[in-house]
């Protein structure tokens, strides 16, 4: 439980530094860029509360907002996917979640892609939504979430591969 | 009362995510508005302490085009120094009491941001160095902003490009004069509007500050009209301006502070009365 904790710990500043201080300067083609700290909310356990994963969410995205100067909007996306998650859990992964074993690591590759590609996209049009603020611009809303999507989650598929865990 | 609390307790997921959806939403509404972010800035001990050592590193890899850009200007005035020598004003008898409305201090950017629609930057200056709100910003190539929160050491920048920046500024040529804002598609280019009909404007006019603001002194650069066009109503032009300053590079500038600005405000004040 004790190591639970602390992974997710370090995670969570992890994660914000890396978004803040290099996948928010990397401005690909102009405006493109990941925001892949959206992974702490994809990865935080399922069996855990609820409630402690959307006060989390909040937490993370608030810490984001205040330093990229954004007001909440990272907040209202975070809190946004980390409440509907449990739809997305069972749309991607099926029966394996209804038995709440799943394990990150060790599912197939096809509906972890699912996952986070559903969890991506809801994210980036809550958070372009938000950001842009008018509905006249429903065009460029749609044109950067896309955009801003793909890159995401090859950044997040890739952070995963990375850091997982060889299982034995 | 029973059930109100089983209430509670049944729908504790969907109200806790309501309850925290709507406190980022009224931040989001208040940054949406001028002057309003309270809270929610960078320009605060923990975000600026970071932002600060993280731009302690990362200043070493573009110090070569720093510098050069320092250079330049350093160039300019050089030759300003020596060219301009003796221009006496004849109303002025007491030289030194001239020229002295605006007072410049330099800053570094420690946070920069052009990639959303409305961009703040980070500076390390603060209120220990006097900085106030609604100062100017400009680098030595252009205007880049007004300062718009400050915190001790830091203070954020409402960069020009962000949708709810409105400055004044107008032709070089002649005094035809409009409002600068940006549409948040390309961070080269922002819009000048309100320019009327008759001003004669070609393609490659610079474009300056007007003073008319008391934020910026008259005739700061702006940039080059890139391309112009007739608004819906067909009584002003909407024109394409492209900057002097890429915004996507810049560290050293500079903030001026208007001395005379409190006294200009009062009288404007007193008119409208």
């Amino acid at each position: 439980m004790n190591s639970i904790l602390s992974i997710h710990t370090i995670r969570f500043f992890a994660l914000v530094f890396v978004q803040v201080l290099i996948f928010n300067h990397i401005n690909f083609l102009g405006y493109i860029n990941p925001y892949a700290y959206i992974l702490f909310i994809a990865l935080f356990p399922v069996k855990n509360n609820r409630l402690i994963l959307i006060s989390l969410s909040f937490l993370l995205g608030l810490t984001i907002d205040l330093f990229l100067d954004t007001g909440g909007i990272h907040a209202a996306a975070s809190v946004f996917i980390a409440y509907i998650r449990p739809v997305i859990l069972k749309s991607s992964f099926g029966t394996i979640y209804e038995y709440q074993t799943i394990k990150f690591n060790t599912v197939d590759f096809g509906s972890k892609l699912t996952y986070f590609t559903l969890i991506t996209v809801l994210h980036h049009i809550v958070f372009f939504s938000l950001e842009i603020f008018s509905i006249s611009k429903i065009i460029l809303i749609l044109q950067k979430a896309l955009f801003s999507s793909i890159f995401t989650i090859l950044i997040s598929i890739s952070i995963t591969i990375i850091f997982s865990r060889k299982n034995k | 009362m029973q059930q109100i609390i089983n209430f509670i307790i049944r729908n504790k997921n969907f109200l806790l995510f309501l309850l925290l959806f709507g406190v980022s939403i009224l931040f989001t509404i208040q940054t949406h508005s001028y002057h309003k972010s309270k809270f929610i800035n960078s320009a605060n001990f923990l975000t600026g302490g970071v932002y600060n050592s993280a731009n302690n590193i990362s200043g070493y890899f573009n110090l070569k085009s720093q510098n050069q850009l320092l250079a330049e200007e350093n160039t300019r005035l050089r030759s300003l120094l020596s060219n301009s020598g003796i221009k006496v004003d004849s109303t002025y008898i007491d030289s030194l009491s001239f020229n002295k409305a605006y007072r410049f201090h330099n800053a570094n950017i420690i946070k920069n941001s052009y990639s959303l629609t409305d961009n703040f930057l980070t500076i390390n200056k603060g209120k220990k160095d006097s900085i106030k709100q609604d100062f100017g910003v400009i680098s030595s190539k252009g205007i880049i902003g007004i300062i718009d929160k400050t915190s001790k050491n830091y203070a954020t920048v409402l960069s020009i490009l962000n949708t709810t920046s409105r400055i004044s500024a107008q032709l070089k040529k002649t005094n035809h004069y409009g409002s600068l804002k940006w549409n948040s598609i390309n961070p080269n280019i922002i819009q000048l509007i309100d320019i009327e009909k008759i001003a004669p404007i070609k393609i490659g006019d610079t474009i300056i500050t007007s003073g008319r603001s008391s934020i910026f002194p008259k005739g700061i650069n702006v940039g080059v009209i890139e391309n112009f066009q007739l608004d819906a109503a067909e009584n002003y032009y909407e024109i394409n301006v492209k900057l002097f300053n890429d915004m996507t590079n810049i560290e050293h500038v500079y903030i001026i502070e208007n001395v005379d600005k409190n006294e200009i405000i009062n009288l404007q004040n007193g008119i409208n009365e």
